[in-house]
């Protein structure tokens, strides 16, 4: 990794960029610095020193080339929606910013296949498929304006990767420029191309591993039927019990959400969901697939709510009514601003048995510390999204909160869950990453940031609270091969 | 010299001297190791890496002569000790057990809770000592996946985390046993399908499923010219294919099973109109209630009830890919160089297998050129030894210098699998 001190400097860069790029897509005022100076998770805030808004992958490899040439450290930064501060600027370096690169190549139901640019937003493919029968199944709440570039980076989920997964499971291939320069094709359309899974470790590396320049997605059958059902419940622990009594019948919905009575409250607040009055907790599970199946699935479903002692069943049928429902949960982030000036939102994940221990423990966090945590779950999965409350303005109220948000952590830790289970490290987690790994598992994850960037320019201060020095070795015992005693070199 | 092996991996864990049996591809080996956790693994590796000696990872060697042969070896170390369930939530859907675990063992275990890691064995056989088959960690070395991978994905969308051992003896993990995790890089996926080139594993944590209730196939014959309409109809259907298999063979028209599982009236309902449709184009087809012969299997003879393949026989075995709608086209390449083909067709994934003779070097050029312009590739699997050697395996690969890079960074003294992999790494 090059040093601070000897990195160059981004003026250099810009003048390598000038006739490559258009002047106006290169931005150096402060004011228009400052619009780029944070993502999603606003409590991170850095003014970048050069904004440059590419509109070809071969603008984003001549910027990666000119940083590279001139150690400067760069960023790579899709809708700015990321929630772990991914896309935070970095002071002495270039924010590579490839939502304009919004091209939909391709829609190929025939080959269940799209070919998009990094900067085509999420639901712009879907949009495409759908007349086609097709859909892209990866769906985070952010689906509307989050770009496909920053899901590839994140490896981003939503309510519906329960049944059919994550991000990861739905590129085939992409193009990259490498934080040395090189474009590069990963993977190729069909699965399972030679040699190592490159693709694989791209998705979810944050962008350290360089920039997606196109990718080839797959594409998901639209099912036949969908049913949507919202059970009000007393607790989260009778919703809990329910989402346990589900799966334990065999049945892998498409998804399975609970909100909490603080979250409902703000969801009410803010979009008026109508969510059954008085419910400690309010569960939404969706089946889809065949139409016989999910009649039958709807059925044991129903059963077991009304079993774990739902006060209020309905079921929605149509898009509309199934929209209605799932709008106070895509809005619970947003409509806890209602009920706090400020919150923190976490993204720990537990496995799912341990669910009801969790949330119990998190309740007597809150009550302890005397801070609010507001609770959204993908509970199918165990992902929770606890929103911890707080008013920056009163004394002492944010390293509170910062404290329980930190608790929290550790607790899903503790019960052999993961720090995050859709939104990234970025630079908000990296420092849990410890209490996660060992130093050996971080270090052998580094091994593959050497492999692709090894002066450590793309996105650095990410992912990993301490960087590995590439190239540097463990001392091995030099000598020759053991059965070549006259020492022939054998390898 | 055999001694002197055995003498400098020492203590690290139980060892013998090899047999002409270990041979890895036919290149021998001195001695075969077992270690019997990570621990001795790690002891093992640093042995070896110390001393310079080549390393090969063997699970139950179903797959051993996969790829191209390595370099050199020394140490063939074999995993079946590390064999134990570690755990099966069964709550939580997720189960860990040791690379060694046969695939078959761990699905009697599953099953006792209703539970199934959806991988088929592509070279599953009963041995009278017990299971053979893959076993886990050689499932995940080589990406292993069979008919259901249209349903659930390969074997690298079903792991959620990996413990292995690096070249120089280091300990480490990736991913977790939480379904959903984005902490750090997606190590487990670069080292499904890696060979065993880039490091040992000895631990795996997959992600389960429900058993199905009932399964339904529905087989079809059609006329090579149809093909293409027929498995458009059965990949784009709704009524949720968990599998389309397709086979092709010379002077047999094309068969195409498609699996439906589920609930007993759903499935049964669900593979009645998919038969309903199928008539509709003309085609007539009928619903089973176990699968055909071949269903997943490498390596088939050919007809119900046929000789089997003699032991130690290679074919020229070939994994060949295209895009969905490239299926049709590929087949019929195959059938023309007179070879055999059974794979996922909702994938895009066949294996074909190529009569013995000259032109076999032809035919897998003619091949490869016909899956790469069809968006995929192609890679000699296995091949008769006199044989191998003319061919290229892999192929050219796409990003091959950062995989070179990638095997640099972790195994700079190529101690494990030297020359197996893509590329020559
Ligand atoms: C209201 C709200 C709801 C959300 N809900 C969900 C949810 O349900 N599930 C979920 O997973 N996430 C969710 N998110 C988080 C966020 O939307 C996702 O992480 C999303 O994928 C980020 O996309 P983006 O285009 O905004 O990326 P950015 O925020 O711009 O960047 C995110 C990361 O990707 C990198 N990056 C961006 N583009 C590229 C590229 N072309 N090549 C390489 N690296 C790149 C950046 O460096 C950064 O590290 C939510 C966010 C909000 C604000």
């Amino acid at each position: 990794m090059t040093s601070a001190g000897s990195r160059g400097s981004v003026t250099e860069v810009l003048a390598d960029l000038r006739g490559v790029v258009p002047e106006r897509q290169l931005l150096t005022d402060p004011s228009e610095l400052d619009t780029y100076a944070c993502d999603g998770l606003a409590a991170y805030r850095v003014r970048p020193a050069l904004v440059v808004l590419a509109d070809s992958a071969d603008q984003v490899a001549a910027t990666v080339t000119a940083c590279a040439r001139r150690g400067v450290p760069f960023v790579a930064r899709g809708s700015g929606t990321g929630l772990s501060g991914g896309a935070l600027p970095h002071a002495e370096g270039v924010l590579l910013v490839t939502s304009r690169l919004r091209t939909l190549h391709e829609v190929r139901p025939q080959d269940q296949r799209a070919v998009v640019d990094p900067g085509v937003i999420n639901l712009q493919v879907s949009k495409a498929a759908n007349p086609h029968g097709y859909y892209f199944a990866p769906d985070p709440s952010s689906q509307q304006i989050c770009s496909i570039g920053g899901n590839v980076a994140e490896n981003s989920g939503g309510a519906h990767c329960l049944k059919y997964g994550f991000t990861s499971n739905h590129v085939l291939s992409l193009d990259v420029v490498t934080p040395q320069g090189e474009q590069v094709t990963l993977g190729t359309e069909a699965p399972d191309a030679p040699g190592y899974d490159l693709v694989g470790a791209f998705v979810g590396s944050e962008g350290t591993l360089g920039v997606a320049t196109r990718a080839t997605v797959r594409l998901t059958r639209l099912p036949q039927e969908v049913r949507t059902v919202l059970a009000g419940f007393a607790s989260t622990d009778q919703a809990g019990a329910a989402t346990s009594a589900i799966i334990a019948a065999g049945i892998v919905p498409a998804a399975i959400e609970i909100m909490d009575a603080l979250a409902i409250e703000a969801a009410e607040k803010a979009v008026s969901c109508g969510y059954p009055a008085g419910a400690g907790a309010v569960l939404v599970v969706e089946l889809d697939g065949s139409a016989l199946e999910v009649e039958h699935e709807y059925a044991r479903v129903e059963q077991i709510c009304r079993e774990a002692g739902t006060f209020e069943f309905r079921m929605a049928t149509d898009a509309a009514e199934r929209a209605e429902i799932w709008k106070g949960r895509k809005s619970a982030f947003a409509a806890v601003g209602r009920i706090s000036p400020d919150y923190i939102v976490q993204d720990g994940v537990v496995p799912r048995t341990a669910l009801p221990e969790v949330l119990r423990r998190m309740g007597e966090i809150s009550a302890e510390r005397g801070v609010r945590v507001a609770n959204v779950f993908h509970a199918g999965d165990g992902n929770l999204h606890p929103l911890v409350l707080f008013d920056a303005s009163e004394e002492g109220a944010t390293e509170r909160a910062e404290e329980v948000s930190g608790m929290i952590l550790d607790l899903c830790i503790e019960h052999g869950g993961s720090i995050t289970g859709e939104h990234g490290v970025g630079a908000d987690k990296a420092r849990y990453m410890p209490r996660m790994f060992t130093d050996d598992d971080l270090d052998t994850m580094q091994l593959v940031r050497c492999a692709f960037d090894p002066e450590g320019l793309a996105n650095p201060g990410k992912v990993y609270p301490t960087p590995r020095l590439c190239g540097e070795r463990p001392r091995v015992v030099q000598g020759a091969h053991p059965l070549t005693a006259d020492g022939v070199e054998v390898f | 010299m055999t001694g002197s092996v055995l003498d400098l991996i020492g203590a690290a864990c139980q060892a013998r001297e090899a047999t002409a049996a270990d041979a890895v591809d036919g290149v021998t080996t001195q001695v075969v190791a077992s270690p019997a956790s990570t621990e001795e693994t790690s002891a093992l590796l640093r042995a070896c890496h110390e001393h310079g000696l080549a390393v090969v990872v063997r699970g139950h060697g179903t797959k051993l002569a996969w790829g191209t042969p390595p370099e050199r070896v020394d140490v063939v170390l074999d995993t079946t000790r590390m064999d134990a369930l570690v755990e099966h939530s069964r709550g939580d859907l997720i189960a860990t057990a040791g690379a060694g675990m046969p695939l078959a063992r761990l699905a009697a275990h599953l099953a006792e809770g209703g539970h199934q890691l959806v991988v088929d064995d592509l070279v599953a056989v009963d041995r009278p000592d017990g299971p053979g088959g893959s076993t886990l960690g050689g499932a995940v070395a080589t990406n292993l996946s069979g008919p259901r991978r249209t349903w659930v994905g390969a074997m690298r969308d079903l792991v959620i985390g990996v413990r292995f051992v690096r070249p120089d003896g280091t300990v480490a993990k990736a991913g977790g046993k939480v379904v959903k995790n984005v902490a750090g890089y997606d190590l487990s996926k670069l080292l499904c399908g890696s060979y065993g080139s880039l490091a040992v594993i000895t631990e795996v944590t997959v992600r389960l499923h429900p058993l199905p209730e009932a399964d339904r196939w529905v087989g079809t014959s059609v006329e090579p010219d149809r093909l293409a309409a027929v498995l458009a109809e059965v990949v784009q259907s709704q009524e949720v294919p968990h599998a389309v298999e397709v086979r092709v063979r010379p002077g047999v028209r094309p068969a195409v099973v498609t699996l439906l599982s589920g609930t007993e009236a759903g499935a049964t309902a669900r593979a009645e109109t998919l038969r309903d449709r199928l008539a509709t184009l003309g085609c007539e087809a009928r619903v089973h209630d176990v699968a055909p012969p071949w269903w997943g299997v490498l390596l088939h003879p050919g007809q119900r009830g046929g000789t089997p393949v003699p032991d130690g026989s290679r074919p020229v075995l070939l994994k060949a890919t295209a895009r969905l709608s490239g299926i049709p086209q590929l087949l019929e390449e195959v059938t023309a160089v007179q070879g055999t083909a059974t794979g996922s067709a909702g994938s895009g994934v066949l294996y074909v297998t190529l009569p013995p003779g000259d032109e076999v070097h032809d035919h897998v050029q003619r091949l490869r050129s016909v899956s790469t312009r069809l968006g995929g590739s192609l890679v000699v699997l296995d091949a008769p030894p006199q044989t191998k050697p003319g061919l290229d395996s892999w192929g050219a690969v796409p990003g091959l210098e950062l995989m070179r890079r990638v095997k640099q960074e972790f195994d700079p003294r190529r101690t494990l699998a030297p020359g197996r992999f893509v590329g020559g790494l």
